[in-house]
């Protein structure tokens, strides 16, 4: 029998999750898409779809001022929970991809030119990647992407041999979608210093599992999402450095986001206002908001904790199985993702088995289709675990590995 | 009574998987065609030989799960010797199958491709299941090099429940 500790069991009671209620038999192991939300997050848009819903910034009346008060409410709280001080700098996107698609459309437009070099790393998922690839293409500027170390880390050594005086910027993910690793941020940006370079850090998966402090973090521009994290799909954060966000073009143009706007010319909004045009998505900011206050009361310690007790069973008990190969470094440098292959059973085919089980994974390049080249698979089965798991669902997903082994012969 | 799994992995569709028929290159070829499909990264080459309106070769190569890779093999198997309209009829027939609208009384007529039907309670996996289909429509009615199940191509026969 494998090691038990206490932090295999949830951290939080399933019957906070409504879907997860309603569903006791479901084994939902693909929180690295996307999270399921507690009832907190659920009322707290409700409460503000019923309450205080108009439109903000905008009225001259009691209902919109609650509104805007709202707004301004959730992204000093989100900032806040992030390490933020300076809660104007926090953009809201609808995602990370828009949060990366602004940094390379607005920031990259403006300060990469022909014969300059973006440093990319062979783990980026497609958002942190193909924007760059578009802006090396459309500047004429060279993509340079950095080597993987075996296990599925950055190598260090390749990237200071990759940065050199024509870099302009260096784009890496906090923690592998695909594998989980958990990046040296710190060393990774003291590389790009050296030159100089813009730190463009990919946090969609790091937000939701680690404890977070972005104002200590050597970066110019952090992006992450919203619905990994208990929130609403649709929402999204970048906090970018202010020198840069003020002195760089809008990412888009429209209400909400001007100063004054003359026949032939325009002046922009303040931060964080200037890259927010139209009419800003205050109900999925307040549940984001709600979000950030529910992973707050846990403790993003006891998350971390909890996390990598349950990644480290999980890893333990399908290594077990013949036939298995586990991903990435060793689940103390990961985060909650086992990423995973059986025998010669082809991931979406495993994928089907455990789904009759009940158990949720994905399976394919998980939009990371450079990283699978490197790795030299086509696909891999992903597990991926968060606050509601338990060790039931260690053991379904165990279950199910070995179903499928006796069904594939 | 079988569960869903049982009745998608049939043992005839396990022993193509592992032993896919006409898995191989075609270098004399008519026809070379690709085939993606970009959601799960399943790819495969398709070789076809194409003798006065009849196809007298057809052969594959490439990756993808087992549901994928056996209905290629089922495929080149079944039409190899067939004339082009009975191909296509053959994967209007099969589509029909894979989609759970093909009645029973006509499910005879499609011989081992019938150990396929299970594939009509997965809607996610009909795209394995067509993918090489797909590719041999391509073959047959157009010159285009590659085909991908999320782009438009050629009219492929329609895919209702798809």
């Amino acid at each position: 029998m494998s090691t038990r500790v206490e932090s295999t069991s949830a951290v939080v009671n399933r019957a906070d999750f409504p879907l997860l209620a309603a569903n006791p038999d479901l084994h939902y192991l693909d929180s690295a898409a996307t999270s399921q939300k507690p009832r907190a997050v659920l009322d707290a848009m409700m409460y503000y779809y019923t309450h205080d819903n108009a439109n903000p910034h905008r009225g001259a009346y009691a209902l919109s001022a609650r509104a805007t008060e709202r707004y301004h409410q959730a992204r000093e709280d989100i900032a806040r929970f992030i390490g933020v001080a300076d809660a104007s700098r926090l953009i809201f996107t609808r995602g990370t991809t828009e949060s990366l698609n602004l940094v390379a459309g607005a920031w990259g437009r403006a300060n990469v030119g022909a014969g300059d070099e973006i440093v990319v790393t062979g783990l980026e998922h497609h958002a942190n990647f193909v924007p760059w690839q578009q802006l090396a293409t459309e500047k004429r500027a060279a993509l340079r992407i950095c080597g993987l170390t075996a296990d599925g880390r950055i190598d260090l050594d390749h990237l200071a041999s990759l940065v050199g005086p024509r870099t302009k910027v260096v784009a890496f993910a906090h923690v592998s979608n695909a594998l989980g690793t958990i990046n040296p941020v710190a060393e990774l940006s003291a590389i790009a210093r050296r030159v100089s370079a813009v730190v463009v850090c990919d946090g969609a998966q790091a937000a939701p599992h680690l404890p977070l402090d972005v104002d200590a973090l050597d970066i110019d521009f952090y992006a992450f999402s919203g619905h990994k994290m208990l929130g609403p799909m649709g929402c999204g954060v970048l906090v970018g450095r202010r020198e840069l966000l003020e002195a760089m073009p809008p990412y888009q143009t429209g209400g909400d986001m001007i100063e004054y706007v003359g026949d032939e010319r325009t002046t922009w909004n303040v931060l964080p206002h200037k890259f927010e045009a139209g009419t800003p998505n205050v109900g999925d900011a307040v549940g984001l908001a709600a979000a950030c206050g529910y992973l707050g009361r846990l403790g993003m310690a006891n998350v971390r904790e909890h996390e990598q007790a349950i990644t480290a069973l999980a890893t333990e008990r399908l290594c077990a199985i013949p036939g298995v190969r586990v991903y990435g470094p060793t689940p103390a440098q990961r985060s909650g993702v086992v990423s995973f292959t059986v025998g010669d059973i082809h991931p979406h085919d495993l994928a089907t088995i455990l789904d009759e089980a009940g158990v949720c994974i994905r399976a394919g390049h998980h939009c990371a289709q450079p990283l699978m080249r490197r790795l030299e698979v086509p696909a891999t089965a992903r597990a991926s675990f968060y606050i509601y798991n338990t060790e039931a669902d260690v053991d379904a997903l165990v279950a199910g590995v070995e179903h499928a082994r006796d069904v594939f012969g | 009574m079988s569960s869903p799994s049982e009745a998608l992995y049939q043992e005839l569709i396990l022993e193509h998987n592992r032993k896919p028929r006409n898995f191989r290159e075609m270098p004399n070829a008519d026809r070379t065609i690709e085939g993606r499909n970009p959601l799960c990264g399943d790819s495969l080459t398709l070789w076809v030989k194409i003798d006065n309106e009849s196809i007298t070769d057809v052969s594959f190569k490439g990756q993808g799960c087992a549901i994928s890779k056996a209905s290629a093999s089922l495929m080149t198997a079944a039409v190899k010797g067939k004339s082009r309209a009975e191909a296509e009829d053959l994967f209007e027939r099969f589509h029909q199958l894979v989609t759970g609208t093909l009645p029973e009384s006509e499910q005879q007529s499609l011989g081992p491709l019938r150990a396929l039907g299970g594939v009509s309670r997965f809607p996610l996996r009909v795209k394995c299941a067509s993918l090489a289909w797909h590719a041999l429509h391509s073959a047959l009615e157009s010159n285009e090099t590659e085909v991908s199940t999320e782009r438009e191509g050629p009219e492929p026969p329609p895919l209702e429940g798809a």
